[in-house]
């Protein structure tokens, strides 16, 4: 077993540039044969003849040439000679042909290929030696390949080699001395990243790179995605951390531990440390593309902040004192014990992590179902997709995104609802904007304008500015407009919907108060375009759906999924590419975390908890007998610690002090607690209340698994050992078997065997066939063993699709006089979540503090200024925002986001919650907005407390 | 009532003649005079300019060129009511118009309405047979449209010569709801004035053939791209647009006949290489204009990615010629394998220049001797350049080769555009060189390695050979920078500014350092 084991972690390799075979791969099913250097070669239509030569293995020379962009043609290099053709052709523009007998190398190809070289060399430093992509580098190599040996023109010619470098970007250099002009970082701008942020200034000699009008590349629009940086084939656009530590000797492929598109990387290493993060190509959720988190932020995982001792103390207002593992684990088990004794089984409970791998969150709720003897174990979902999962479920029957990202790219009509793709799934976003530019349709239902309403070579054909709130007006409006119209998909509703509920609910939406033309006065969304849209989405071909969680975050949230799911199906639009119903989460293992159980009714695989059969599954394999009653749900924990009734918990990387709403009442509930357990990477604003303190490892220090927003299950690779000498998986084993569970594992494919064996979605995955297929999205078992990449193909998996009635209820969350604004919140490109790595990384230079955003309208009201410090009140608490004057918001509504702690946004976050699975209404608050001078009282009292906190750990670190 | 004509063409106003015009209008007005001005194109004899006319008995009579003094004589003679105006003793009486040799020894098609009247008038032009093109034209269908043009053998007039039917034919095959017409009027090539003289002179004939090709291809949409140079030029037909739509021989359901084109003007930003077809499609989408890589063809892929034709004015124009006087009448002037007329241009160091419209086939030396009548300075001439600054130097002893497309490619020259620009024997042939390497220096989009860099290294070589310095190797150097330019560049711009270098190189090679003939 050990040695299989060992097998499966030495996926180490050797640093090697990824493959490139010049130009795009070519889906055609017309094949073409052809000879190159006499070899036949056999490739679909329209495959450029560089690219048939590389498949081969015949490598062309080329600079301007990535098979990441579309051909250029540029560079010159890699002209070859065609039989019958004049001249020499660029094999990166010339398609094959069938017969076509192409020569790649013969004395005149070399003779043009080396002067051509020699006049690139004429205008570059040869500096070599010294230079930060030495041994990393095309032109370098090139210049080999192509026997360069001196340059005629010399040196004293015109030339840039005292251009000025531009350091400005925190991760990248950008040294025009090194530039070629071959545009591939131009071209990467705009059809990889699609922010057009770069391009060619001046022509002839004097073009050159330029970020935006001639400005630094801080000061431009680029928003630090490094596709520019991945496509330079020279030095000019290089990793800081590459100037500073040189070329990586091994790399490792592993999974991004931000969002929930779930990227996958090369972490390139010299010894145990990262010097780059490389996205790589065959990553089927990015395809070798980045953003600026999961590119560059890693530098957390080793920051000076980093807890790598456990700790533990009496009361929150004595110093920690640093422990060893064992003394921490039976500590707390004692701890809880004791806590059980006294107060009862169902005192304790934990939550566990959606940044952590499937293995972990597993484990996690099996300590808790086995070791505490309760269902009390819930995950930060609840704060984000619950919603989703029950609405899914209820209406196609699971409780996931129908779709692949590469499913985007065959829409036509795109439907992005309460998500804000650019900013919080920027990998996604690219692919959103490619199909956008190639002429897809767009439909933005937002209260913001978001970038994708109008941004470069992308612009909505409908906003529908919606009012926080009111989601489900604009939904069943839409559906009401294609039922009136007689536009839905009828025969797909008689073939695969339950028609009795179809007919009761098609009498419900028929009726007129949902009529976009009444639905106005609550929603604020014009009903011509209201009824535009539902036409664009009903008739325009495939229709896809990405929503976010301004559709879950709502006290209608489940409502409101379960509306988009009703119009997905009322317009045939779920179980083929291009179209489909897809959340887009958070957190990179949100969906995984949700898969595993971590819910206090459902064992992994959403399977309720009252269900015998599944019990004696688990009871089975694990010999215990469980608990049939559903446990406490997060919100509930609180309220049972207010009460006194609940004084245990173990919160595994997450930070609810900070990121649940209500956070007055989140820091009583935690203040109330005899023993609070938290495992985390640095002391969050929990562990400020904790008793023990675990230290966590980051993504780099483990293996394991994340599942991302497509259900897509990606490795996760340890690429330096844990700091605290253990994953997170190790300490969940320890404080497992501390409390008596008897767990034995010694790697986590063991883990993720057991969870194979019991749960039938997951029943084909291992790590051998991860590592085969590179990812597998589930269900993956024997009717499916490579995975389902679309759900719901031929029926629904609840058998017939369900119309659910989605009445609207208007939230209690009202604004009034006193409330006159309706608050909501986002997040922003460079920060993720509650920032606790983001800001612990040179991301901060592009956000260094929340701010809220408030239309001039409003802002003239109220004498407020670009830049004032204002006070935002609302029912439940106050805080102070520095004002950002802008028309992004419309009247009324006002935004923040949430990364700094000391913004207090959940401050004034209430605890209203979704009527089925308490997601808290985190998007609509009723606030009032004055001009102060100070911050709120809790700012303050939230200083102190953190500079207390800050100090008694110091006690503890000496 | 006299009617009397002064141009309005850029040429004449850069000569002073609304000065002229305003002074006129003066004197007729108090003189009471029963005389009509009317603001003409210009004829195109450019060395007669500002050349006024005057309308007698069906007949034209001219005076030029005429200056600001000049005019109170000439309003004498048309207040003098015993004036025989057609023999009119005045110093600079030319007699009739018409007669005038270097007008009388063309072949006008193209340019047969050229200066005969106000360019903006819609009405004159269908007087003098305009539009009759497209009446035809839109009783056709597309394909006998495309035949027509194919028939005549009319090649593109941008410089590159492609076979404008195959073109046509092309975009009309090509897929796509779509389809765009595009006319390069982005005239850029020294020693050229031909585009502009006919946008200038006879607009409505541009817009004309734009249309016939809109019913050829199956396209709707029309661009002018024009040159940002061409101020007169954009008024003009803006002006003459405008009138077209009115008359509805544009828009919507043009002359009943359910058809539709609409038609708009663009104006380039001063770079010489969006005068090539696929830069000229990047500028017009709002882009930096720089070429792109063909295929895929500008007739499958061009415009906004549909099939888009993209011909020159003077091509687009003789297609109306050619509808209107069929495609056998337009192949019967040329030539082998170059058919109808040539609008050559007569510039440089030359006594008369001006626009001279040739069936193909007779000699560079017929236009510069014959019409040219020698140089401006009256010295020899040394050295012709034809087709632009991409064009190669003709040496005395290559003059006689007739105007035919084959004919000078076999020279490595070209007749492209049909720019002829003189230079007499004072002029430095290397420092010619050397200007060909700086003006690609300039003008390259800075795309493909070769023009970008190439041009830059040319100049410092050539440098260098001039002043003897390894001056064997570096010839070496400049051959090989040649031919890495001829051969690896992605467009003409790269690919053909080694033409004017190594011709100078071949036939002037004394001027290129050692024993220079400029050594002095």
């Amino acid at each position: 077993m050990a040695l299989i084991v060992e097998e499966i972690i030495n996926m180490l390799e050797f640093y090697e540039p990824q493959a490139d075979f010049g130009t795009p791969e070519i889906e055609s099913e017309t094949m073409v044969t052809l000879s190159i250097d006499g070899a036949d070669v056999t490739v679909p239509e329209g495959t450029s003849v560089m690219r048939a030569a590389a498949e081969k293995g015949i490598k062309i020379p080329r600079l301007c040439a990535t098979d990441s962009l579309k051909s250029f043609g540029s560079c010159r290099v890699c002209l070859v000679e065609i039989e019958g053709r004049r001249g020499f052709p660029a094999s990166c523009t010339t398609n094959v042909e069938e017969g076509m007998q192409v020569v790649t190398q013969s004395s005149e190809i070399g003779k043009l290929r080396r002067n051509v070289m020699e006049l690139y060399i004429s205008d570059h430093p040869l500096d070599c030696l010294t230079c930060p992509t030495n041994g990393d580098c095309q032109l370098q190599d090139t210049a080999g390949e192509v026997g360069l040996r001196s340059v005629r023109y010399g040196f004293e010619g015109d030339n840039h080699l005292v251009a000025e470098k531009d350091e400005s970007n925190p991760y990248f250099t950008f040294d025009p001395s090194k530039c070629i002009v071959c545009s591939r970082c131009v071209r990467a701008c705009e059809e990889t990243q699609g922010t057009f942020a770069l391009t060619i200034d001046g022509r002839g000699f004097e073009s050159k790179v330029s970020a935006g009008q001639s400005e630094d590349f801080m000061d431009s629009d680029c928003v630090s995605c490094g596709a520019c940086v991945a496509a330079c084939p020279t030095a000019t656009l290089t990793e800081k951390s590459i100037i500073e530590a040189g070329k990586p000797e091994h790399s490792v492929i592993t999974t991004c531990a931000y969002c929930g598109v779930g990227c996958s990387f090369k972490a390139e290493m010299k010894g145990n440390d990262v010097v780059r993060m490389t996205p790589y190509k065959d990553g089927k959720a990015n395809e070798g593309h980045a953003c600026v988190k999961g590119r560059f932020a890693f530098g957390y995982a080793t920051h000076k902040d980093r807890i790598t001792q456990p700790m533990i103390r009496e009361s929150i207002h004595d110093p920690w004192q640093e422990v060893s593992w064992e003394t921490a684990v039976n500590h707390t088990a004692k701890r809880f014990k004791e806590i059980q004794s006294k107060y009862g089984r169902t005192s304790i409970g934990a939550i566990s992590s959606s940044r952590c791998t499937n293995e972990e969150v597993y484990l996690v709720q099996k300590m808790v179902r086995m070791g505490f003897g309760n269902n009390n174990i819930d995950t930060c979902a609840r704060v984000c997709h619950s919603p989703t999962g029950f609405g899914l479920k209820t209406t196609l029957g699971e409780s996931a995104g129908t779709q692949t990202f590469a499913s985007v790219a065959k829409a036509d009509v795109i439907i992005v609802m309460g998500a804000n793709p650019t900013e919080a799934h920027p990998v996604f976003g690219s692919r959103l904007k490619r199909r956008l530019r190639e002429g897809a349709k767009l439909i933005v239902i937002d209260p913001r304008e978001i970038e994708l309403v109008n941004s470069p070579h992308i612009s909505a054909d409908f906003h529908l500015p919606v009012r926080p709130g009111t989601n489900v007006t604009v939904l069943n409006a839409l559906a009401h407009v294609i039922v009136k119209e007689g536009l839905q998909a009828s025969t797909y509703i008689e073939d695969r919907c339950e028609m009795d509920e179809f007919e009761k609910w098609s009498a419900f939406i028929s009726d007129d108060r949902h009529s976009p033309e009444n639905t106005e006065q609550f929603s604020g969304v014009p009903a011509r375009d209201l009824r535009a849209a539902a036409r664009l989405y009903a008739e325009g071909g495939n229709g896809a759906i990405f929503y976010g969680l301004g559709v879950t975050e709502h006290s209608q949230g489940s409502t409101a999924v379960m509306a988009i799911a009703n119009l997905a199906m009322l317009t045939g639009n779920v179980g083929r590419e291009g179209v489909g119903v897809n959340p887009l989460r958070g957190q990179n293992n949100v969906q995984g975390s949700c898969d595993m159980g971590s819910f206090p009714h459902e064992l992994p695989g959403y399977r309720h908890i009252s269900s015998k059969v599944t019990r004696n599954l688990f009871e089975g394999e694990w010999g215990v007998t469980l608990d049939p009653e559903p446990g406490l749900r997060i919100p509930n924990m609180f309220d049972a610690a207010i009460d006194g009734e609940f004084k245990g918990l173990y919160c595994q990387g997450e930070d609810i002090a900070q990121s649940d709403p209500n956070t007055q009442h989140v820091e009583t509930a935690l203040s109330s607690m005899e023993c609070l357990v938290v495992q985390d990477i640095f002391l969050n604003e929990t562990a400020k209340f904790a008793h023990v303190f675990l230290p966590g490892a980051s993504f780099l220090e483990k293996d394991g698994t994340f599942t991302n927003a497509e259900r897509r299950i990606s490795r996760v690779r340890k690429t330096m050992p844990p700091l605290s000498g253990k994953a997170d998986w190790e300490g969940t084993m320890a404080l497992a078997n501390a409390l008596g569970c008897k767990f034995q594992y010694d790697h986590p494919s063991e883990i993720m065997d057991e969870i194979a064996r019991l749960t039938p979605t997951f029943n084909g995955v291992s790590y051998a066939k991860l590592d085969k297929l590179g990812s597998i999205q589930w269900p993956c078992n024997d009717h499916t063993p490579a995975g389902t990449p679309v759900m719901h193909v031929d029926e629904f998996v609840r058998g017939k699709g369900f119309f659910a009635i989605t009445e609207y209820v208007p939230t209690e969350e009202r604004a009034n006089r006193k409330f006159p604004l309706l608050l909501t919140t986002g997040r922003i490109l460079s920060q993720y979540n509650v920032g606790a790595q983001t800001r612990r990384t040179k991301n901060s230079e592009w956000h260094e503090e929340d701010t809220l955003e408030i239309h001039p309208h409003d802002a003239e009201e109220r004498g407020i200024k670009h830049g004032d410090w204002v006070g935002i009140k609302s029912r439940v608490g106050n805080t102070v925002l520095h004002a950002d004057v802008t028309s992004r918001v419309k009247p009324g509504v006002v935004y923040t986001t949430f990364h700094h702690p000391v913004s207090g946004a959940n401050v004034i976050t209430t605890d209203n919650s979704d009527w089925a699975t308490n997601c808290p209404e985190f998007k609509v608050t009723a606030v009032q907005i004055s001009k102060v001078t100070a911050p709120s009282r809790w700012q303050e009292r939230q200083k102190m407390f953190n500079t207390q906190q800050q100090h008694l750990l110091a006690k503890a670190r000496h | 009532m006299i009617n009397i004509f002064v141009p309005q063409d850029t040429t004449a106003l850069a000569l002073g003649s609304d000065e002229i015009a305003s002074l006129l209008t003066e004197s007729i007005s108090s003189r009471g005079l029963d005389v009509k001005l009317i603001r003409n194109g210009s004829r195109g004899m450019f060395w007669l300019e500002p050349l006024l006319e005057i309308e007698f008995e069906g007949d034209r009579f001219g005076f030029g060129p005429i200056t600001m003094s000049d005019v109170p004589s000439i309003i004498d003679v048309l207040e003098d009511s015993h004036s025989d105006l057609k023999n009119i003793a005045h110093p600079l009486f030319l007699g009739s118009v018409e007669n005038i040799e270097y007008l009388a020894k063309q072949q006008r098609l193209t340019f047969k309405r050229s200066g005969l009247s106000d360019p903006t008038c819609i009405n004159s032009y269908q007087s003098l047979s305009g539009f009759k093109g497209l009446t035809k034209a839109l009783s056709m269908d597309s394909q006998l449209i495309v035949d027509e043009l194919k028939n005549s053998g009319l090649r593109g007039r941008g410089g590159a010569a492609f076979p404008a039917g195959i073109k046509w034919q092309t975009v009309l095959d090509a897929p796509g709801e779509q389809k765009y017409i595009v006319c390069n009027a982005d005239e850029g090539d020294s020693g050229t004035f031909a585009d502009r003289l006919l946008m200038e002179s006879d607009p409505y004939q541009l817009i004309e053939g734009m249309t016939i090709a809109g019913l050829a291809v199956g396209a709707n949409q029309g661009y002018i791209y024009l040159r940002s140079e061409y101020p007169v030029a954009h008024k003009i037909l803006n002006h003459a647009i405008k009138e077209a739509y009115k008359a509805g021989f544009l828009g919507e359901n043009i002359r009943d006949s359910g058809k539709d084109f609409f038609l708009e003007v663009r104006l380039g930003a001063g770079a010489y290489i969006c005068g090539e077809e696929t830069s000229l499609l990047e500028s017009l989408e709002g882009k930096r204009g720089m070429v792109r890589t063909k295929p895929p063809l500008p007739a499958i892929e061009g415009l906004f990615g549909k099939p888009t034709v993209v011909n020159n004015v003077l091509t687009l124009g003789a297609a109306a010629t050619v509808l209107e006087e069929g495609s056998d009448a337009y192949k019967n002037f040329g030539m082998g394998r170059s058919r109808g007329t040539l609008a050559v241009q007569l510039a440089g160091n030359v006594k008369r220049g001006g626009l001279i419209e040739l069936a193909f086939g007779a000699t560079l030396r017929e236009v510069v001797e014959t019409f040219g009548e020698g140089t401006f300075s009256g010295r020899p001439i040394r050295a012709i350049q034809m087709g632009g600054p991409l064009g190669a130097f003709l040496p005395e002893s290559q003059w006689d080769t007739p105007l035919d497309y084959e004919a000078f490619a076999a020279l490595k020259a070209m007749i492209g555009h049909g720019g002829v620009v003189v230079f007499d024997d004072t002029a430095d042939m290397a420092a010619q060189a050397r200007f060909a390497m700086e003006f690609c220096v300039i003008e390259s989009c800075g795309k493909c390695t070769p023009c970008r860099i190439g041009s830059t290294r040319g100049v410092e070589v050539i440098d260098r050979i001039v002043a003897n310095e390894d001056r064997d190797d570096n010839l070496i150097l400049l051959h090989e920078l040649c031919d890495t330019m001829e051969l690896g560049s992605l467009c003409a711009m790269g690919g053909m500014t080694p033409f004017p270098v190594q011709s100078a190189l071949t036939h002037f090679e004394e001027d290129f350092g050692l024993n220079s003939r400029r050594d002095h």
